[in-house]
């Protein structure tokens, strides 16, 4: 193989690993939020099913994406109220209704899809692919980062955003302390409850959106399929990201990285059963999962509902 | 807030306070008024009620009945937030810190912002060095909260509270986790500097600290009052009956004996954390046949580490603990227990019972696998049943049957299953770590008599305490760990208060 | 078991607790039905009624309530260690393929001797795979959801891989139409089915008498009580001399192994050979029935029924009313919702005790 060939190869390896890194990104980092606040929200691979359903379906019936993303955020915000309400309100246990949230979603999207759709139908235009001027012609560089589409630097401009507000803000100081110690910010006067909605919230809207990045920016359909774990994996994102904002988009290019290179394998000719490249990610997370350094990153309050009046 | 001019309290009144939980009354028509200028001091046993009427005055908990009035005006405290908007601050006993946040950090959290988007924590730093100054209480608040020893963080909590603009501070048991120094210098500091500019809460239930510091004492028994007087005309024993609703006399150690065979000897013992750091270093300790020996330090100095690594839950990277003829460090907890070892942990709630286990179940917790609580892997319910029933009567844990969740039963009963599980075991070395924390007075009583008839059978006792008189009480030698280092051992009586006192805070003195 | 009155109001409470749960789901459920444009009332009837007006739908309904009944149970012992396995649809899924591999290829054996075999290499396959994730809870401290998700979808493409390439029915290679499966296995291997004409057969005994067994394993050994000390207090667990991390272990392994002996009992009794498509989320389904039987082996038994009906409901309502039943994962995403929601009342002393009032 010659450098040019192997230059080509490697940029469209990072062309696709920059744009299938978006939805890692929205949805990890908004898990991070949630789970900052002190709640593990499980569920956001349903959230994404039902956000990425809805999108679909408002862009495909309507000819609208800005129609599509809006009701995706609202669907994901939705979906995060009733998770606050269960976990926060009447203090479940966070795994447990995780799972509800997580099944309620699959199924929502999948019965709806059926009622509403029925087969397999696509989009001939999902979120479109914008060339930044001058840094889209830089030769090679120039496609891989800034030729995508919107939804791609909007998630790369999270990223800081989310530290900025998480580190700088007083509403950040405000989430760290509720994760970590919720009596000692009650006692201050912050409303335990009320930020970790909000934090919940977030979390899911951007799981949403997450969702909808993969039906009408990515894969320009939806199938029951279609998110593949991806929600769990960006639960699993936050762990490795030891709950920071850089950490998190960290795993989410090692992930889409390894999906690039998983594409590359099936489309490549090479002759390898199908079902193993298709595991690839999954061992990838399970191994990351293994060697994650474990320190005292986690908020100490993660999955424990708050109680004023619980005497220990 | 800072820089909001706030109404002074020159008087705070709780008239006729009721507080319910299910099943107890925590509270019954409490009145009580404190003024500017006076350290008033709420008295009582653990469970009396305090914490909860103070919970109270700072929003925490809503009152079933009565009112507070703040210079004779009707207040309504629904929040923590409204307690510190009328000027009241509060230190808790467990502190309200966020142990990954800085101190200016855990300081801005209450505080209003000039700006939702800018976190300005260099404002807040100069504000709090200029407070700490005037009150002359060093703190430092770039540093994290974890960092910090509890003194220290005692101190950012006090700042804390005047930094939000309190002029009445509420301290809750605010001596129980400091070195003796540490106590009475703060007592010194809240006769003289904070006095003079508002009135104080002073909660405790040790005598002599509220002799010294307060102007007026007040006694809370079961939730109700039973006492209350000018501290000046009052004394010791009169407070200390009103407190226990009896006349108590702990028990205490009789006449010296003669040393017994040594059973357990810990040799050159090194204990790391996960982090890596050294806890316990160099230990070196003889327990005796019939002897109890007390470690007394300032807790946190590496007494868990001490009773874990004897109890096997912990593992030394060094040293030897030999008992018998053989050296136990690196056998498994349960061979630990079978060899008879006992332990009455400090977290008797999460280490000492399973607080969804029933009382049956937490009272055979160590005997299961012993035939014949069990035979071929099966247990035997009707034995278990039994036993169980003879044990709850012998030893007066009071639970309304043996299949009643052990969560429901106050501190004192579970020490109790406790206690007479470890006992009737009849292990030849018992590890007892703070056996009284939390109880009232009465099961003081009943667990040092337990644990001195155990002496007197032969047993080897190393008790963990932080309560110097109970160290004085029961223990034949007296060991003091400081920093995970034991500085010295002292037979009881060439061991006073004062020299515990001193070596518990590290200072060891060359020249004795 | 002795049950005095206490007990049995307890027992009233619970099951009002649950069945005003079920109420709740159905009501959320059908707002989703209403926004679908329909009407919840024919959603419902087929859903509910349908299946138990006739005696095939009773039987279909007794079939599915097998699996469950074992998933249910190994997720009831999972969830009491704290343990959160989600990962029962690939243990089924590896039960299935194991048993199944081994039925076909020891079909020399005689049926007495070939069925529980069968049924161990299940649970072998079943076991390793909850085990995994157990061992990297207890040594590696990683998060169970997370890795029992992931072990779900490898079992999947390893599943698929098996009954596509080196398990597919010789049959299909010779006469080329490629079904993914694999050959029928055995007749000794097979579990009769009860009455001629329906499906259900004699493995609902065996998961009744397994329930049982756990329940006898929970509560009255040593091993039970330590496997359920350390579900309870860790630290506690550890004190009293229990190697925590083995029974975290432990506990995955029976709680694989049970969802892996549900996947062959599938292929012995239902299928006959391992197929596309043979779990159908039994693993989560099995979710939905421990949380129902309030993670105790003895009211799984009940709650697989309930359920079974349920998603044989779900089957008729797509046929007869072309309603999605998909529609039925959402319901018991609902469930698991209102039944862990509902646990403040039943927790919360406060509560507690006002609603024990009302009953006594």
């Amino acid at each position: 193989m010659d450098i040019i060939n192997l230059f080509e190869l490697i940029s469209r390896i990072l062309i696709i690993s920059i744009s299938v890194s978006a939805p890692y990104i929205f949805a990890g980092i908004g898990e991070m939020f949630s789970q900052k606040s002190g709640v593990l929200n499980l569920g956001v691979e349903g959230i994404m099913m039902v956000g990425a359903f809805s999108a679909f379906y408002f862009t495909w019936a309507y000819n609208n994406v800005l129609l599509g993303i809006a009701v995706s955020l609202i669907v994901g915000a939705v979906m995060g109220l009733l998770m606050g309400f269960v976990s926060i309100t009447l203090k479940a246990k966070q795994g447990i209704s995780g799972i509800g949230i997580y099944m309620l979603g699959w199924g929502t999207a999948g019965t709806l899809f059926r009622l509403f759709i029925g087969g397999v139908e696509s989009i001939d235009k999902g979120v479109e692919n914008i060339d930044l001027p001058v840094l889209g012609r830089i030769p090679y560089l120039g496609r891989i980062f800034f030729s995508h589409n919107i939804l791609v630097y909007a998630a790369f401009l999270l990223v800081p955003l989310s530290w900025y507000l998480l580190y700088k803000t007083p509403w950040g100081l405000k989430v760290r302390a509720v994760g970590s110690t919720p009596r000692a910010a009650d006692t201050m006067g912050i409303s335990v409850n009320k930020i970790r909605y909000q934090c919940v919230i977030i979390g899911s809207t951007l799981a949403g959106l997450a969702g909808a990045y993969l039906s009408i920016a990515q894969a320009n359909m939806f199938t029951s399929d279609l998110i593949a774990g991806r929600g769990f994996i960006a639960v699993a994102l936050v762990y490795f990201g030891r709950w920071k904002p850089f950490g998190v988009l960290k795993g989410a290019l090692l992930f889409s990285t390894a999906n690039a290179f998983q594409r590359w394998f099936q489309i490549s000719g090479i002759n390898f059963p199908y079902e193993v490249t298709v595991i690839l990610p999954y061992l990838l997370i399970i191994v990351v999962l293994a060697f994650s350094h474990k320190g005292f990153a986690e908020p100490t309050a993660l999955t424990v509902p708050y109680d004023r009046e619980f005497k220990g | 807030m800072w820089g909001i001019d706030m109404q002074k309290i020159k008087s705070m009144e709780m008239k006729g306070i009721t507080k319910r939980f299910p099943g107890v009354i925590a509270n019954k028509d409490i009145d009580l008024k404190v003024n500017s200028g006076e350290v008033f001091a709420l008295l009582g046993e653990n469970g009396a009620g305090k914490t909860t009427l103070m919970n109270i005055l700072y929003g925490l908990y809503s009152p079933d009945e009565g009112n507070i009035y703040i210079n004779d005006k009707k207040v309504i405290i629904d929040s923590p937030k409204k307690a510190l908007e009328l000027g009241i601050g509060m230190v808790h006993q467990h502190f309200m810190l966020v142990p990954s946040l800085t101190v200016s950090e855990n300081i801005a959290l209450g505080s209003d912002f000039e700006s939702k988007f800018r976190l300005d924590l260099k404002k807040i730093s100069k504000n709090i060095k200029k407070l700490s100054k005037d009150y002359s209480l060093e703190v430092e608040p770039e540093k994290k909260i974890s960092e910090l020893s509890v003194g220290e963080q005692q101190k950012v909590e006090i700042v804390k509270a005047l930094y939000h603009g309190a002029n009445f501070l509420v301290l809750d048991e605010p001596t129980a986790a400091l070195t003796p120094q540490e106590s009475s210098q703060l007592i010194s500091w809240l006769r003289t500097v904070i006095k003079e500019d508002m009135g104080v809460i002073f909660i405790s239930h040790k005598l002599n600290e509220v002799m010294s510091v307060s102007d007026r004492v007040q006694v809370l028994r079961n939730g109700k009052t039973y006492f209350s007087a000018k501290t000046k005309n009052t004394n010791i024993d009169e407070l200390a009956k009103n407190m226990a609703g009896r006349e108590i006399k702990l028990p205490k150690l009789e006449a010296e004996k003669t040393h017994g065979d040594i059973l357990m000897e810990l040799k050159h013992i090194w204990v790391k954390d996960r982090r890596g750091i050294d806890v316990l270093k160099d230990i070196n300790l003889k327990l005796r046949e019939g002897e109890i020996l007390g470690i007394a330090g300032v807790s946190g100095n590496g007494q868990k580490d001490l009773a874990e690594v004897i109890t096997g839950l912990k593992k030394a990277y060094k040293g030897e603990i030999i008992f018998g003829d053989q050296n136990i460090e690196k056998k498994s907890v349960q061979e630990i227990i079978d060899l008879g070892v006992g332990f009455i942990p400090e977290d008797r709630l999460h280490m000492g019972t399973i607080p969804r286990f029933t009382v049956k179940e937490n009272l055979i917790l160590k005997d299961y696998l012993k035939n014949p609580f069990s035979n071929n892997y099966i247990l035997d319910q009707n034995y278990i049943k039994n036993y169980c029933k003879t044990t709850v009567e012998e030893y007066d844990v009071r639970c309304p049957n043996i299949n009643t969740p052990t969560h429901a039963l106050s501190g004192g009963n579970i020490q109790k299953i406790i206690l007479s599980r470890e006992l009737k075991r009849e292990p030849d070395v018992l590890v007892a770590a703070y056996p009284i924390r939390g109880v009232d007075i009465a099961a003081v009583e009943y667990i040092h008599s337990k644990l001195l008839e155990a002496r007197e059978n032969g047993m080897a006792i190393l008790l963990i305490t932080e309560e110097l008189e109970e160290i004085m009480n029961l223990s034949d030698r007296i060991a003091v760990i400081y920093e995970g280092e034991i500085l010295r051992i002292l037979d009881n009586t060439a061991a006073s208060k004062s020299k515990l006192g001193t070596l518990m805070a590290g200072v060891v003195d060359e020249n004795k | 078991m002795k049950i005095n009155k206490a007990q049995l109001i307890q027992l009233a409470i619970s099951t009002a607790v649950l069945g005003l749960s079920l109420i709740t789901a159905l009501l959320l459920g059908s707002v989703i039905l209403i926004i679908a444009g329909v009407n919840p009332l024919i959603a419902y009837k087929a859903l509910v009624i349908d299946p138990v007006s006739s005696l095939f739908g009773i039987s279909e309904a007794v079939v599915r309530a097998v699996p469950l009944m074992l998933v249910g149970t190994g997720i009831s012992i999972a969830f009491r260690s704290q343990m959160i396995n989600i990962g029962a649809e690939g243990q089924i899924q590896l039960g299935a393929i194991a048993g199944g591999a081994a039925a076909i290829y020891f079909s020399g054996l005689p049926k007495i001797f070939l069925i529980p075999a069968v049924i161990l290499i299940g649970f072998t396959a079943g076991g390793i795979w909850g085990g995994i994730a157990g061992w990297m809870k207890a040594k590696l401290s990683v998060n169970e959801v997370l890795s029992t998700v992931m072990l779900n979808y490898i079992a999947f493409q390893l599943y698929l891989y098996l009954i596509r390439g080196p398990l597919i029915d010789p049959a299909e290679l010779a006469w080329g139409t490629g079904v993914p499966q694999t050959a029928r296995i055995a007749g000794a291997a097979e579990i009769s089915r009860i009455f001629l004409g329906y499906r259900v057969h004699y493995g609902i005994f065996f998961a009744i008498v397994m329930a049982f067994f756990i329940y006898f394993l929970l509560w009255k050994t040593t091993f039970g009580f330590r496997l359920r000390a350390v579900g309870e207090e860790k630290n506690a667990a550890a004190y009293a001399g229990v190697k925590v991390d083995k029974y975290l272990v432990m506990a995955m392994i029976l709680s694989g192994g049970l969802a892996g002996i549900a996947g062959t009992v599938e292929v012995l009794g239902v299928h006959r050979r391992v197929l596309e498509g043979l779990s159908a989320n039994y693993g989560f389904s099995g979710i939905v029935v421990a949380l129902f039987g309030r993670l105790h082996p003895i009211g799984v038994i009940p709650a697989s029924f309930l359920f079974g009906l349920l998603l044989i409901g779900a089957e008729k309502m797509q046929r007869a009313v072309d309603i999605p039943s998909a529609l039925v994962i959402s319901l018991q995403g609902l469930i698991i919702l209102s039944v862990v929601s509902s646990s403040l009342l039943l927790e919360k002393k406060k509560y507690r005790d006002k609603i024990y009032n009302i009953f006594s």
